[in-house]
């Protein structure tokens, strides 16, 4: 595993993000209402190192009971609506919104009527608004810097 | 003779379930079959007074199929008991297999999960921490997308099965071409044949790369995981460089591509791709003689050839098992000429057969591309070479499996579309390799198969 641990330190590369204050931290609690899956590829490799966002204070947590921000992706659909109400409400104060890619924010959507409740600001008050078809990576992480500086 | 027949007669004689849909208006039903050698066929029966006789326990395969076909056209299926919903929330109280027998109990879990992961519902029967049953209730994600699709035209209808699932954009979007193509009478030049296997193997290699990853997460091993997760990082960044996008969406057309590499842009895929081949497989080396890691693969999960053939496991699944499967083989419009899947050593349909398995065809991936990148790629057209057709049927290896689309026309504009990906095929072969396995392995055997739920939810 060494040569691993050594490759890994090589691929540590810097990224233009911003420099977040000290000592703070972000809990992340993600939801899938109805993606493609592009968001969550990409959110997957906030953690991996070219971005390691944990270096930041920020991490994806199990329960919406421990989460400061709903990370929400995709189009919002009918099924999913319930559970994440279910989810927004377990969480504590404060807490906030993020609507994450086009579809969340109501861009470009496919589907049918009667399927989508969406867009997200429909369903929950969205308090950062992050668009792309995916965003990628070094978006979503420079987008939740800005809030948890904010 | 009867419709029943027809399939029986066509299973004993080689063929495979590939896949079984009803027309919009409910009146008609086919059912797609497949030889393995690249060779596709529909048999199409008309319901009566909305019954159709079941195939299921010809073919089991079919399951999802008809059980779809009831929740969205109405459909009856005659012998297929109990036909319980599948992408209908609105009847759950049929939907679960009881809990029975001394100290059973059940488990539910999600739609949302504790990661980062696609919303779905599962039901485990336990005893202890043993599984006697898992129940997958997907569809959360359904969004109407075949429906809405309906009355497009070709090129309108694309965005539909490639947006459906962003890790199937190109399978998903090929294999939609190639049946619109067939319907207008349209082959493919040797040219575009050739730029639409780079994309699709653009596609498995960041996926395979991906899904080695998440196996290592699934076993708690963070140094494999962030090693190939930056190898997915470093993939996606080159889909970037040379389509401008980095899950290479809109990189495919209806009736041509306009992918275009240069000399520097090839050049620079082959060194791109040689580096990744290179990195792969010294963290591949590493992860083989890691001990703690291979202890937690073998014979968890197992899968036999008979019931992956049972089922109709498709892609790297079905090859771990045994099964020479793959619709690569003998795919006449994409440029796979003589390919020959590569099946792992042990091919025993467990874990590790699965892990190793998408490791050896990284290496046949990264082949594929040095050999096709080997000049540049201009855009291409179909040219008319075949009579036209009312239906055309696509079939493409997506990185999870055989992918069918089939687009019944209407004029020149799609009246019924059908998608049915690798995921979709695999889904109940994952609820069976988790059965008589312990709870706490489900999700290192679920990441094992690492199946979508945006394009089987569609």
């Amino acid at each position: 595993m060494l040569t691993l641990l050594k490759d890994l330190r090589r691929l540590r590369r810097r990224i233009d993000l911003p420099q977040p204050g000290h000592g703070r931290s972000l809990a992340i609690r993600h939801v899938d209402a109805g993606s493609c899956n592009g968001c969550e590829h990409e959110l997957t490799l906030l953690s991996s190192p070219d971005y390691d966002l944990g270096r930041f204070g920020l991490g994806i947590v199990a329960s919406p009971r421990h989460a400061d921000v709903l990370l929400v992706a995709g189009a919002v659909t009918s099924r999913m609506r319930e559970p994440l109400l279910v989810a927004y409400n377990a969480m504590p104060e404060p807490r906030r919104v993020v609507a994450l890619g086009d579809c969340a924010l109501g861009c470009n959507v496919l589907g049918s009527a009667d399927d989508i409740v969406g867009p997200l600001e429909g369903v929950l008050p969205v308090d950062l608004r992050i668009p792309g078809c995916p965003p990628t990576p070094a978006a979503i992480a420079a987008a939740l810097l800005g809030l948890i500086d904010g | 003779m009867s419709y029943r027949e027809r399939i029986a007669a066509a299973l004993a004689d080689g063929w495979h379930f590939a896949g079984l849909h009803a027309s919009s208006d409910g009146r008609l039903v086919r059912t797609l079959l497949a030889d393995g050698r690249g060779a596709t066929r529909l048999e199409t029966t008309e319901a009566d007074e909305g019954v159709v006789p079941s195939i299921v326990d010809l073919a089991p395969a079919a399951g999802w199929d008809e059980r779809e076909a009831h929740d969205l056209q109405r459909i009856r299926f005659d012998g297929h008991e109990p036909l319980r919903p599948l992408v209908d929330h609105e009847r759950l109280h049929d939907r679960w297999v009881p809990v029975r027998g001394a100290d059973a109990y059940d488990v539910a879990v999600g739609p949302i999960h504790a990661g980062v992961i696609e919303s779905g519902h599962f039901r485990f029967h336990l005893v202890g921490d043993r599984i006697l049953h898992v129940d997958a209730q997907l569809f959360y994600k359904h969004r109407g997308l075949e429906r809405a699709a309906e009355g497009a035209t070709f090129e309108g209808g694309l965005a539909y099965v490639s947006r459906a699932c962003a890790a199937c954009a190109v399978a998903n979007g090929v294999a939609y071409a190639h049946a619109c193509e067939e319907t207008l009478g349209l082959v493919p030049t040797a040219e575009l044949a050739r730029a639409r296997t780079i994309l699709l193997e653009l596609e498995r290699m960041w996926s395979h790369l991906n899904d080695i990853a998440a196996v290592c997460a699934g076993v708690g091993l963070a140094a494999g995981n962030t090693s190939f997760a930056a190898l997915v990082e470093r993939a996606r960044r080159l889909n970037a460089t040379l389509t401008g996008h980095r899950f290479l969406f809109g990189t495919v057309a209806v009736g041509g591509s306009t992918l275009t590499l240069d000399a520097d842009a090839v050049r620079h895929a082959r060194t791109e791709i040689a580096g990744l081949r290179e990195a792969s497989s010294r963290s591949w080396r590493e992860l083989l003689f890691n001990a703690s890691f291979q202890d937690r693969l073998p014979d968890i999960g197992v899968v036999s050839a008979a019931e992956s053939r049972r089922l109709g496991a498709v892609g790297p699944a079905a090859r771990a098992s045994g099964l020479v499967e793959d619709a690569r083989i003998g795919s006449a419009r994409l440029a796979y000429d003589g390919f020959d899947p590569v099946l792992p050593h042990r091919a025993v349909g467990d874990v590790r057969a699965r892990v190793e398995q998408r490791a050896l065809e990284l290496l046949q991936t990264f082949t594929l591309l040095e050999e096709l990148l080997d000049r540049p790629v201009g855009t291409a057209n179909a040219q008319p070479g075949a009579e036209e057709l009312a239906i055309g049927i696509g079939r493409v290896e997506s990185p999870r499996g055989a992918t069918s689309c089939i687009v019944e026309r209407s004029g020149d504009r799609v009246e019924r579309l059908r998608l049915r990906t690798g995921s979709y095929a695999n889904w109940p072969v994952v609820a069976r390799a988790a059965a008589d396995n312990l709870l706490p392995d489900f999700p290192l055997i679920n990441k094992s198969f690492e199946l979508c739920y945006a394009c089987v939810d569609r």
